[in-house]
């Protein structure tokens, strides 16, 4: 790994604070204890949202590049394995996956095909998806789980268990407060740092 | 017996054996050639060659079901391998490795030779800003950062254009790594056979191949069930279903005559006789079909089976008519009283089938020569053969009596004569309401295959997007260089097309493997070093990136420019080479390129092309080379419709021709009519029943009314002979024997009615009502006779 994530050490930002702030009320009726949100109790709150569609933005770092990039858009996430992310900024892309069935729109065009056939990609999106779907034996099927909480607040690091994972995926760290997820940052092991943050819910 | 009685048996005996071997060295086929011109038009040359070896009569579609999709998608994996290794496909596409290692590196390798992007301007100082923009840009997308690694040796994203014009548009889904069907429970393979589509025994190896490895692979206990459609598929399982209905129909015919002739005979010998001019017939009309066109076709032999009924009147005349005490005597005054009535029945046969020879329609010309070959060969081994081989205390068993039963029927039934008038107005009124319809001109209504399995094709087809196999663009050059070039000006010309909805897109040979002029061009389009990495320079100032990162493009583009072109053997290897062989074939002199257009699904006519618009978008074909853009449904109906007229026209000829020889045989015009009018009166009953049930006819039910001319000219003729020592012993025996043959006739053709080829059942259900009818009509219209 070239690169440090210094993603642990982040700083709260004041959004994600107010959005936390906004949603103590249902988390603390849940552990009116105050103690920290342990990793199933995380997956309990998780599981009970089956429907998400947040906007997303995303920095995209790499060596090749003297300066990161930005995309935006939105993630949409349905229970059971319904997962798509829709790129919307700087170039419209669209990715689906449904079960193992990946569907990718760009320049006009489709692609039908499977995580199978692309298995570089299952570290990208089964991170996000096994944990939107609360499900920590997927998790722990693909990564190794290192978890930690602080009160509401969460983050989840994933190392790739499969050594032609690992050597493409260095770490992915997810964070969150309670259910809402927040940031998604993807160390890749060439160095290449992808970093999303969700900004709040899509109007429906 | 007489050196002169033995005469003809020698000759048949040598004529058979010759017949045998004869049949035994014939080709036997099924494919489509049957239907195809004989004698081409240069366009329809085009239409012949496509059907008979185009890339669309060589797919062969599998489907496995049944199972769960892991079991499916395993089965598909290890099913492509071994077809793979067989060498008997082209290609086998199953989803997996869709573009392969070897595919992206060839791509990546020539990626300046095959990216349409590659023009002059992508090099200049603007032109390579807004490329490796679009290039960084891309890499934000969820799927950019794979291309990421690609960015210093490919920045302005040429491989990846390439290999996207290599994708088809909208590709099948795959599951589990395979293709699917629409409803993911089918795995999908499509198969692109080496053997030529009208290769029959070529493509039943590769089919029989594809199931023998299906049971070799799924041994597991899985229940995996496989399902096959295809051009080669569908002609293989005709020949089987016409071989197996063409000897399960005549032998349940044959046995059912046989059982006939027994209740009538009540003699092993005579029923035994009976069945030699049928056999003959059969034979001499296999052979000579198998001399005069070199391959006798399915259809010919199934409607070989139809033949029984009628030659086995000839026999059943002899043998029941046939009185005497000695059979040689016997057999000498039936030659002498009944030959030439039978005899100007034969050539009245002869005119209508003749007039099928000049057909442009092989399929109908060898229904014309095996019926009058075979029906030749029965008469005359009737004629001549019978009565040698005939016992001498042989004695015909009287039918007198029931020849009489019959008479009485036949007066009381005259009072009904009136009524035969009102026969043409109602058939008139019939054909009048449906007048529209009476001809089938839908080619499809002669396809052997069975709804259920079009049914599969059509939606394994529209599953698998198998390109569009009915509109194409064809393009005849004098070398594959010059056909690659036109087919990129006619890429260039569709383009507008797609853009306003016409078509959803193309398939071109150029998309492979451009033409070398092309890749000249592209090659000429790339600058040299020192001017690259100034508009470099200059290009990336306003970008995040350094030019320095830029390097290994600066030396790829150095090394593209040096590098060799690509011709068809560059692509060996690559499933890039599949895509050429089906859509660019070379002979001496000549290069022919296939551009399969796909229709929109929406838009101003959903799934059909406007031909005339396509014609006009690609205006003038260069010089030296032809353009045709062609539906291929519609010319096989408009070359099927073509065929349909021209019998018509023949068999109007024909009958003509029959009016004549009974009006020179007769000499007489009122005799001609009572001859002729009760055939005339079936034939169009027989239109107006079928029609009135729906049906429409096909050239096949034409050929079947030429058999009702064919065999009620007989009836008609017998009923005609007017001669005044004619006893009544003899009217009745004549009587008896006419109902007995058209018995034997109605029952042999009436079992044809149940086949499911549609050729043997549209005989069937035409010559068997039309032969009873002819018999009654014939009956009817004769001069009133008293029974004594």
């Amino acid at each position: 790994m070239i690169r440090t994530p210094a993603a642990c050490a982040r700083r709260w930002p004041s959004r994600v604070a107010l959005i936390a702030a906004l949603s103590i009320g249902y988390v603390a009726s849940a552990r009116a204890d105050g103690a920290d949100i342990t990793l199933d109790q995380l997956m309990t709150e998780l599981k009970a949202r089956p429907h998400r569609h947040d906007r997303f933005t995303e920095r995209f770092t790499t060596a090749v590049l003297d300066r990161p990039l930005e995309a935006s858009g939105e993630l949409r996430y349905d229970a059971p394995d319904h997962l798509e992310k829709r790129t919307l900024t700087p170039r419209a892309e669209r990715l689906a996956l449904e079960g193992r069935a990946l569907t990718i729109e760009r320049r006009q065009r489709t692609y039908h095909t499977t995580l199978d056939e692309y298995p570089q990609l299952a570290p990208y999106i089964e991170s996000i998806r096994a944990t939107l779907a609360g499900d920590r034996a997927a998790l722990e099927g693909l990564f190794k789980l290192k978890y930690t909480s602080k009160g509401e607040a969460w983050t989840l690091a994933l190392s790739p268990l499969a050594a032609n994972l690992a050597a493409e995926v260095a770490r992915i760290h997810i964070e969150g407060v309670g259910a809402d997820v927040h940031d998604v940052a993807i160390d890749r092991a060439n160095g290449d740092r992808s970093a999303m943050t969700l900004t709040g819910a899509v109007a429906p | 017996m007489t050196l002169r009685r033995l005469a003809p048996l020698v000759l048949w005996l040598v004529l058979l054996g010759a017949g045998v071997l004869v049949v035994m060295n014939a080709r036997f086929t099924a494919d489509l050639s049957a239907f195809l011109p004989a004698h081409p038009t240069p366009a329809q040359k085009v239409l012949v060659d496509q059907l008979k070896d185009g890339i669309t009569s060589r797919l062969v579609l599998v489907a496995i079901g049944n199972g769960d999709a892991a079991a499916r998608a395993r089965a598909s994996t290890a099913l492509a391998d071994r077809l793979r290794a067989s060498g008997l496909f082209v290609s086998v596409s199953n989803g997996t490795g869709a573009t392969s290692a070897v595919d992206r590196e060839f791509v990546f390798r020539n990626r300046y030779l095959l990216s349409d992007q590659v023009v002059p301007a992508r090099f200049t100082a603007a032109g390579l800003a807004q490329a490796i923009s679009e290039s960084i840009d891309s890499l934000a997308s969820p799927t950019g950062f794979l291309a990421n690694d690609l960015l210093p040796t490919d920045p302005t994203g040429e491989t990846l254009a390439a290999l996207d014009q290599l994708l088809p548009r909208s590709g099948p889904r795959t599951e589990q790594g395979v293709f699917t069907s629409r409803d993911g429970r089918e795995a999908l393979l499509v198969a692109t056979t080496r053997a030529a589509g009208s290769d029959s025994d070529g493509q039943e190896r590769a089919i029989d191949l594809i199931r023998t490895q299906f049971t070799a692979v799924t041994t597991e206990a899985h229940a995996l069930v496989l399902a096959m459609t295809g051009p080669g598929v569908f002609a293989s399982r005709a020949r089987a279903t016409i071989i197996h209905e063409a000897v399960r129909l005549s032998s349940l015919s044959a046995l059912l005559v046989v059982v006939l002739l027994t209740l009538v005979y009540r003699s092993f010998t005579s029923v035994v006789l009976g069945l030699v001019p049928v056999a003959t017939g059969a034979l001499a009309g296999t052979a000579a079909v198998a001399l005069g066109f070199g391959v006798v076709h399915g259809v010919t032999l199934g409607f070989g089976v139809t033949l029984i009924g009628e030659s086995v009147d000839y026999s059943i005349y002899l043998l029941v008519q046939a009185r005497g005490a000695v059979s040689a005597t016997a057999t000498e005054a039936w030659v002498g009283r009944m030959w030439p009535t039978v005899r100007l029945g034969l050539l009245t046969s002869l005119c209508g089938f003749a007039s099928l020879l000049p057909s442009g329609f092989p399929g109908l010309a060898q229904l014309g020569l095996y019926s009058m070959a075979g029906l030749v060969g029965a008469a005359l081994v009737t004629r001549f053969v019978l009565p040698v081989l005939l016992p001498t205390n042989w004695v015909a068993r009287p039918v007198v009596p029931f020849g009489n039963g019959v008479a009485r029927v036949l007066a009381r039934a005259e009072r009904l004569r009136p009524i035969l008038w009102l026969v043409p107005v109602v058939v008139g009124a019939i054909l009048f309401v449906h007048r529209g319809q009476v001809w089938n001109r839908d080619l499809a209504a002669l396809s052997p295959v069975p709804v259920a399995d079009q049914e599969l094709d059509g939606r394994l087809r529209s599953s698998l997007g198998a390109p569009d196999t009915r509109n194409l663009i064809i393009i005849t050059a004098p070398t594959a260089e010059a056909a690659l070039e036109a087919a990129e000006a006619a890429g260039r010309r569709l383009e507008p097309l797609i853009a306003a909805g016409e078509l959803a897109g193309y398939e071109t040979p150029a998309r492979y493997l451009p033409s070398l002029a092309l890749q000249r061009e592209r090659r000429a389009a790339l600058p040299e070093s020192a001017r690259l990495r100034e508009n470099l320079k200059s290009a990336v100032a306003s970008l995040p990136i350094q030019a320095s990162r830029l390097e290994p493009f600066i030396a790829a583009v150095e090394t593209a420019r040096a590098a060799p072109l690509l011709d068809r053997t560059s692509l060996r290897g690559t499933s890039l080479e599949a895509g050429i062989d089906a859509l660019l074939s070379e002979r001496a002199g000549s290069a022919t390129a296939f551009l399969p257009l796909t229709a929109p699904a929406a838009g101003p006519h959903p799934l059909a092309i406007d031909a005339p618009r396509v014609r006009t978008a690609l205006g003038a074909a260069p010089a030296g080379t032809a353009v045709l853009v062609v539906d291929l449904k519609q010319e096989s109906d408009a070359l099927y419709a073509s065929y349909l007229t021209e019998a018509i026209g023949l068999s109007t000829l024909g009958f003509v021709a029959i009016l004549v020889l009974i009006l020179l045989s007769t000499r007489s015009a009122r005799r001609t009519a009572r001859v002729v009018a009760p055939l005339l009166l079936a034939v169009l009953v027989v239109v107006a029943g079928l029609i009135a049930c729906g049906r429409s006819l096909t050239i096949l039910h034409l050929i079947g009314l030429l058999l009702i001319v064919a065999v009620g000219s007989n009836y008609a003729l017998f009923f005609d002979r007017r001669d005044a020592s004619i006893d009544p012993a003899e009217r009745a025996t004549t009587l008896g024997s006419l109902v007995i043959a058209n018995s034997a006739t109605v029952l042999g053709f009436g079992i044809l009615a149940f086949s499911t080829v549609p050729v043997l059942s549209a005989l069937g259900s035409t010559v068997a009502p039309g032969a009873l009818a002819a018999l009654v009509f014939s009956a009817l219209m004769a001069e009133p006779v008293r029974p004594s």
